[in-house]
């Protein structure tokens, strides 16, 4: 097997039409990830942003996880087996290969969830509730903002399991970019394996980037750490603006100032300099 | 004006029976926070002072007893209504991190429906009003320094101008240096503001420097004493009070006595760069060295000059009075002093002349004669 076979596998266009076709089983996968993402979505996004707020349950965060170490594949020949006879249709196969990726997705989503939740620093929802923030508006305002790079990781891990997995679907007969793979084993076409795994492996790459960008759009500064690259970038090129407070201001309350000998000691200008440590320690 | 009326909080105990054998938190408080004064609670922990604190605005709900403010029963208004009518600083600041500066300010105008454009020019104003470099309005939290979050965490209690401040140990999570500073600034606020504020601490010399009145709160939350810091110092009830006002009150209540005009002695003083035979010349073991605006710069001993005066020779223990301060601070810039002269410098920072303790005690005895009278005439 060559280069140049895998570059005319790809170029030929008989592999770009029909039922077998690229387009046809890009979107058959697309559309297995999406519907398994969101049924995951549904019961892990509540469930975790529950426990995280209330603290209750954690066990179900580390029970997910440990299921995690379940095998997908026996897993969906066991579910098959079972549920196959009691549904005649297509959907025999459908369902299992679906509710199997689900339970793969539920793990990273749940914890995602959680912990994203249970990071919110407590003294900003006791502030939020203190001010006057209504339950719906600490949640949406405060803490899902907080919660979201935590909560887009964890999406992003689940994404890329899915889309990873998604080719068992076709070793149940179903379709998906796996029928690449379980048909080329079939019939030793090992070249049409491997562009199916280059498929997977782009459509994968593809999909974490448009999230990477969504996760880029959609967290604030103030979380991501881009600010802190800005506060640290800052620290080593301080300019005047940006001198910690208090610098250059006198403070006529004191009545009782130290007797120092030289002004690069009295008390006004040793705020300046605590300013500026603990600023870069958060960093 | 914050009024409890036998005020009570009881939490069920461990088996969750609220049977009326709970751990008591506050034990039928009645106080009043008057209108435009700071009230501090201050006690132990465990004494339900931030309990007494975030029952005002329901964050906690009392067992039984009610809380007004200005005559209105807290209970009886909207929770998140209520909230948003009274500025709430906690530690620790809870700033919203993913907010920056200027959002955080303009959170609860916000909430009250108020247009971003005004809530914003009027979070800038109290920005710069509570000390931030209007540059920092957008920055992030996380780029602020400890107490640059307190700042601004205080910006956002007030930007809906509400008239009630509870304030929940905003300064105890900082540095010393910067903590005392923030405290300066709160009273100068405060002076320009008339807010009525309810103050939470366990620092009784925070209670004492920021208080209006202060009430001393015992464990089980029953309150011990309520005075004004000079009384609470002078005449603590019991010994419990006493205890917990802590050592040295003689000396830290004349914080709160104006310095007398008193006679100070003119002092010869030196500048930096002077030479060994005029620091000499003098002719006392300690001379006072002062920088070209008159302004004290440290005691240099005569022996030790060799050539000329330089700031190395300068002795920095000493703290300098101000002729408008306390008469603490002439006591303590007397007894700081190598030279056994404390140093007293007027309101621009320049020297005024030196007194010695001996002579800053006559005055003190004067206050206590004068105090004794009024006691016994009352």
């Amino acid at each position: 097997m060559t280069f140049a076979q895998i570059v005319s596998w790809f170029t030929d266009p008989a592999n770009w039409q029909g039922t077998d076709g690229v387009p046809n089983r890009v979107t058959e996968h697309l559309l297995y990830t999406a519907l398994t993402l969101l049924i995951a979505l549904v019961i892990a996004v509540p469930l975790g942003a529950w426990v995280g707020h209330s603290g209750r349950m954690r066990w179900l965060v580390t029970g997910a996880n440990a299921a995690r170490a379940v095998p997908t594949l026996g897993l969906l020949f066991a579910v098959s087996m079972f549920v196959g006879p009691l549904i005649k249709s297509d959907l025999a196969f459908v369902i299992p290969s679906i509710a199997v990726l689900v339970l793969l997705a539920i793990p990273p989503l749940l914890s995602g969830t959680y912990a994203g939740i249970d990071s919110v620093e407590p003294a900003a929802r006791d502030a939020a509730r203190g001010m006057g923030m209504t339950g719906w508006q600490v949640l949406t305002k405060v803490e899902v903002p907080c919660a979201l790079p935590l909560f887009l990781s964890g999406l992003r891990s689940a994404t890329l399991q899915v889309i990873a997995t998604a080719t068992i679907a076709a070793s149940v007969s179903l379709g998906g970019l796996g029928r690449y793979l379980i048909d080329g084993l079939a019939s030793r076409d090992y070249v049409q394996m491997v562009c199916g795994s280059i498929l997977v492996a782009v459509l994968a790459l593809v999909a974490d980037g448009i999230l990477a960008l969504l996760e880029n759009r959609a967290v604030s500064p103030g979380i991501s750490g881009r600010s802190a690259r800005v506060a640290r970038s800052r620290a080593r090129h301080p300019d005047h603006h940006s001198d910690p407070i208090g610098a250059d201001r006198p403070d006529p309350d004191s009545r009782q100032a130290a007797l120092v000998g030289s002004g690069s000691t009295g008390p006004v200008e040793a705020t300046a300099t605590t300013g500026t440590p603990s600023e870069r320690d958060r960093t | 004006m914050i009024r409890f009326e036998g005020v009570t909080k009881r939490y069920a105990d461990a088996s969750g029976a609220d049977d009326g054998a709970g751990s008591l938190a506050v034990d039928d408080l009645t106080l009043e926070a008057p209108t435009g004064k700071i009230t501090v609670l201050v006690g132990p922990s465990g004494c339900g002072k931030t309990t007494t604190l975030r029952m005002v605005n329901r964050m906690i709900t009392p067992t039984s007893g009610t809380i007004s403010i200005d005559g209105k029963d807290t209970a009886s208004l909207d929770v998140a209504e209520l909230r948003r009518g009274i500025g709430y600083v906690i530690q620790h600041a809870g700033l919203f991190p993913h907010r920056t500066v200027l959002d955080n300010v303009t959170t609860v105008p916000r909430l009250l429906g108020t247009d971003k454009r005004t809530a914003r020019a009027r979070a800038m104003e109290l920005i710069e009003r509570v000390g931030l470099d209007p540059a920092m309005a957008r920055r992030y939290p996380a780029q602020l320094s400890g107490g640059q979050q307190q700042r601004v965490g205080v910006a956002r209690a007030l930007a809906a101008d509400p008239p009630v401040m509870l304030m929940d140990e905003p300064f105890s999570a900082v540095d010393p240096v910067v903590r005392e500073q923030l405290q300066n600034e709160f009273l100068r606020l405060q002076s320009e503001l008339g807010k009525t504020i309810l103050f939470v601490t366990h620092d009784i010399d925070e209670a004492v420097k920021l208080g209006d009145q202060v009430a001393v709160l015992r464990v089980g939350g029953v309150l011990a004493q309520l005075d004004s810091p000079a009384k609470l110092l002078a005449d603590p009830v019991d010994d419990f009070v006493a205890g917990f006002v802590g050592r040295d009150r003689g000396y830290r209540a004349l914080s709160f006595a104006a310095a007398p005009e008193l006679s100070l002695t003119d002092e010869p003083t030196v500048r930096l760069g002077a030479r060994a035979d005029d620091v000499r010349a003098v002719g006392t073991p300690w001379v006072l060295c002062v920088d070209d605006d008159r302004e004290p710069l440290g005691w240099v001993r005569a022996a030790a000059v060799e050539t000329e005066v330089t700031r190395t020779l300068l002795h920095r223990g000493g703290t300098v009075a101000s002729v408008s301060g306390s008469l603490r601070a002439l006591l303590d810039a007397a007894l700081s002093s190598p030279s056994g002269r404390g140093v007293v410098a007027g309101d621009d920072g320049r020297l005024v002349g030196t007194i010695r303790a001996a002579e800053v005690i006559p005055a003190i005895e004067a206050r206590r004669d004068s105090t004794t009278e009024e006691a016994t005439a009352r």
